[in-house]
Formats: C-alpha cells, structure tokens, sequence
C-alpha cells in the first residue's frame, strides 16, 4: 500500500528550480532512504512532505503530494498535517525545557491537559525510543543537558508522542558518534512497526543497512528508485552506480 | 625562553589597562561622592508625607516616580514587545511596513527627550486637555522608551535559535503556542534587559516631564495629579539652591533606586534561564 504517492513535483526557491519532475511512491510501515550528494534536494523534497517548506520565504511548489489519497497542498490545515507526519532533524533540537515538557510539548499542543493521560504517552513515548530506561528518574531534568545521543532519541521520542503515522528523519545520526548511531539505527528498525519512516542520508551503510526502499537524487532529479538490495547490487543507472561505488558525491 | 614582547603591543596593553582603570575610578569616585554628600543629609524628616518648605520631603516625589515607572512600563512594554514580536515572527522579511517601521523606531530613538517633552504638552496636556498629570508624563516616557523595548526584543527574539522553532512547528503547534510556549520564555532574559534600560530612562528623565507630569510637590492623589519625580524634584532642588544637601540626599535615593530594581530584573532573568537549562 501506498502512504505517500507524489507525481509531477516542482519546487522552486524563487526563481531557482529546486527540485524537477519528482514522480514517487512511498510505501507504508516501510523505511525508504534518500540517497544523494549535498544539495541535490533530498532535505528540500523531504520537507515537501510535511510543508515545513511553508516556512522558507520564497519557497513555491506544484504538482501533487497525495497522503492516503489527499493533496496535502490543498484544503489541508498544516498543523493536522504534521501531526500525522513527524519529523527527526539533523541537529538534535530538543526545547530548553524538561525532559518530561519535552515530551508531552506536543500532546498538549494539542489540547490533551489531563495530567495521566500525559504522564502515559510519555512513558510510552520515551519506551518506544528506547530511553525509558535511561531517564525514568530524570524526567524532570533539563534535556539540554544529555548528551547529544540521548537528545536525538528525546527527539524521536517527542515526535512519537504526537501518534503520527509517517516519521520524516533528516539526516538524525549525522550529528552523533558511532555509538549512539547504532542505537538509533536499531530504534529506526523497530520503529517500522508502526511508523512510516523517511530517512535521508548521507551515509551509504547506513541507508543499505536499514532501509527497504532507497531513491537516488542528484541535481533536484529522482535518478532511481526501488528496492535497497537492488539498488546496491545493481544500479540500473550509471549515476547511481557511481555515487554508490564512491566516484562523486 | 622568555616570549619577546613588541612594543606595539606593550603600548596596546597599556592603553586597554589605563582605559578599564579609568572608567572604574570614574565610576566609583562619582558614587563616592554622592554618597558622601548624601548620606549624612539622608535624614528621616525628607521621607515625611506631606512636603512643605520646611522638612523638603522627598516620600511625594518617591512615591511619584515609583508610579510614573510603572504606568509609563504598563503601556509600553506591551506594545513595545508585541510590536517586537510581530516583526520577527510573522511579518515576512522584506516587507515594506517592517522597513518603515524599523526606520521610524530608529529616529524616535534618535530624538532628544526635550522633543518629547514639548510633543506631550501639546498632545496630551493641552490638546487632550489631561492638564499636568502623572498620565500625561506616562505616555509621553512610554513613546520615549517604546523604540528601546521594541528593538531589543526584536534582537532577544532573534537570537532565539531557528530549530526551536522548526522542532514545534514539525510538532504540528501552531504559530501562537510555538511563540508562547518556546520562543518567548529563551527571550525572556534579552527582554528584561531591554526594560532594565526603560526603567533606568524613565527614572533619570526630567526635561520630558517638567513640561508634562509637573513639578508640583504633593503626593498624587490619582493619575491625574501634577507631581514631581525623584529626578525633576533633585532638578527644582538644586535650581532653589537653597537645598543642595537635600539634592544630594534624593540623588543617594535615586541611586538605591536604580541598583535595587536592576538586581530584582537580573534575578527574574536568572529565573528564567535557569528553568530553560
């Protein structure tokens, strides 16, 4: 089945064309990587998916982006719509507040209020990326003050607690050491479960190792597209090949 | 080996030391000397209620400046701040009521206080006919402070990261709740400091009032009573001549004042940083 199904996208950032002709199905509860070197458009096209573009001045896109069969460029309120669809940034960004507002930042964003319904989501939150066990008596510490690691993980778990079903991640280990890299790398396996999840990378391991779908961008074009064992083994195009095997990018 | 110092910068470092060293002597002998010439003369019968030509009470004009700070921050925090907040976060950059605003900010800051002045007793005193008032001088210092408080929450608002932002955007908040729940209280410091600036204005002004507040010596009765601020009263003092002992005393007041509610400001801001951290 198709979570999202995008089909003759243009973005442009005022006269400069950003991304051309983007034509794309992703499927669901699956983890699809966007491949690519700096600046081909990969960020820009995932940003597309939950209009966090909206917020770059300038920034104009046509073409269709339908999430369960809807435009989401049209007669869609923003904030419903990234509430379905999270997003994990390259920098872990966790608020100057608590780990526990940290969390529930979101829900109450929402209009929950009720004190146990938040104390729940966070502990479920904070279980399914994994750190419930790290910070179960430290809810109440401020999350700037873990370790870069952890924060992303307070990230995911923050984008979690909202109960959105496509989990957007830019670049979410670029900032780390290997170690907790690993460890998001697991919690993005496990998150398949219940989470559409769109991952872009930079490193090729990384999309080889945990993605089932991997598209290839290069100069604001979608090169090629399917399934990651493919891509990797036999690249039908030369660019892909290339960038894969280390000749550019 | 020892590092061979060149002269040039010998001299520099010099130059830097003599700088620092002055400013501080300055400083200090300029409060020194206030305190000595006040403290002794800083007698109970200046803080009597009722002034007369005798005792030359300060407690009116205390209680005077105490309201005209509050009123004049009560009107021009908010929109100085509200206006702050809309330029940087929802009007879009380059757009040409920003630009006219910010130039217009700038020239209003630019403005001797004694403009002011004479705006605020044509405007407010004759035109609205609010007569010499403690509301008079009020608007008159908040349109003084107003560019102050907006610029520097602009700059406070600015210097709160954009990822803050984008996190609770990409949470689905809306625009309102992003600006009151995240990108306010990181500001709330550069704010303050702002309005520990306005304070500092609105204590020390006097040409602005005199024409607008008065420089009447009985305690207020409401805002519409002419009255006389710590500053204007330690100006009328001293023009008498007849009380440069009691001037001096209101000036080791003023000076309590002012230290008092910088470090009550410093320690809400501390607050605030310390609950974000």
């Amino acid at each position: 089945m198709n979570k999202f199904s995008i089909s003759q996208l243009y973005l442009y950032y005022d006269n400069f064309c950003a991304l051309t002709d983007i034509n794309i199905d992703i499927e669901d509860k699956n983890i699809t990587a966007f491949i690519g070197p700096s600046g081909c458009g990969k960020s820009t096209f995932l940003k597309t998916l939950n209009r966090m573009n909206d917020l770059v001045d300038g920034c104009k896109v046509t073409g269709e982006v339908l999430l369960d069969g809807t435009n989401i460029y049209k007669d869609v309120d923003t904030n419903l719509l990234r509430k379905r669809v999270g997003m994990v940034f390259q920098k872990p960004n966790p608020f100057p507040m608590s780990v526990y507002d940290n969390i529930a930042y979101g829900p109450r964003a929402h209009g929950v209020k009720s004190k146990a319904m938040l104390d729940e989501i966070v502990e479920k939150s904070l279980q399914s990326a994994a750190i419930w066990d790290e910070l179960k008596d430290r809810l109440r510490k401020p999350a700037l003050a873990l370790s870069g690691g952890q924060q992303q993980r307070i990230c995911i778990a923050r984008a979690v607690a909202v109960s959105p079903e496509v989990l957007l991640m830019d670049e979410p280990t670029s900032a780390l050491d290997p170690i907790s890299t690993s460890k998001i790398e697991d919690l993005v396996l496990e998150l398949k479960e219940k989470y559409t999840i769109i991952i872009v990378t930079h490193n090729m391991q990384q999309a080889a190792r945990v993605s089932d779908k991997t598209a290839f961008f290069l100069l604001g074009e979608l090169i090629e597209y399917g399934n990651t064992n493919d891509i990797f083994s036999m690249p039908t195009h030369k660019k892909t090949e290339g960038y894969i095997s280390g000749r550019f990018g | 080996m020892k590092p061979i110092k060149k002269p040039l910068g010998h001299f520099l470092a010099l130059i830097t030391k003599a700088a620092a060293a002055t400013t501080f002597l300055v400083m200090a002998f300029l409060i020194l000397y206030i305190l000595i010439n006040g403290l002794p003369h800083l007698t109970p019968s200046l803080f009597e209620f009722k002034y007369t030509t005798k005792n030359v009470s300060m407690f009116p004009a205390l209680v005077s400046t105490i309201i005209m700070t509050a009123l004049s921050l009560i009107i021009a925090v908010p929109l100085g701040a509200f206006a702050g907040i809309y330029l940087v976060e929802y009007a879009k950059k380059g757009n040409r009521t920003v630009k006219v605003v910010r130039v217009t900010a700038e020239a209003l800051s630019g403005i001797p206080s004694i403009v002011y002045g004479l705006f605020g007793m044509m405007f407010f005193v004759t035109y609205l006919k609010w007569g010499n008032s403690i509301l008079a001088g009020a608007f008159t210092l908040s349109i003084m402070v107003l560019p102050l408080i907006m610029r520097t929450t602009e700059e406070a608002l600015k210097s709160v990261p954009d990822s803050y932002r984008e996190g609770s955007f990409g949470l689905g908040a809306g625009r309102l709740h992003t600006i009151f729940k995240v990108v306010l209280p990181s500001a709330v410091p550069g704010i303050l400091a702002g309005v520990i600036l306005s304070i500092g204005r609105i204590i020390g002004e006097t040409a602005a009032l005199i024409y607008t507040a008065g420089t009447v010596t009985e305690m207020p009765q409401n805002v519409f009573s002419s009255a006389r601020t710590l500053s204007v009263h330690m100006w009328a003092l001293t023009g008498e001549s007849l009380h440069k002992n009691e001037s001096y005393a209101a000036g080791v007041v003023l000076l309590i004042l002012v230290v008092g509610i910088n470090s009550f400001s410093a320690f809400i801001a501390k607050k605030f940083i310390k609950e974000g951290k």
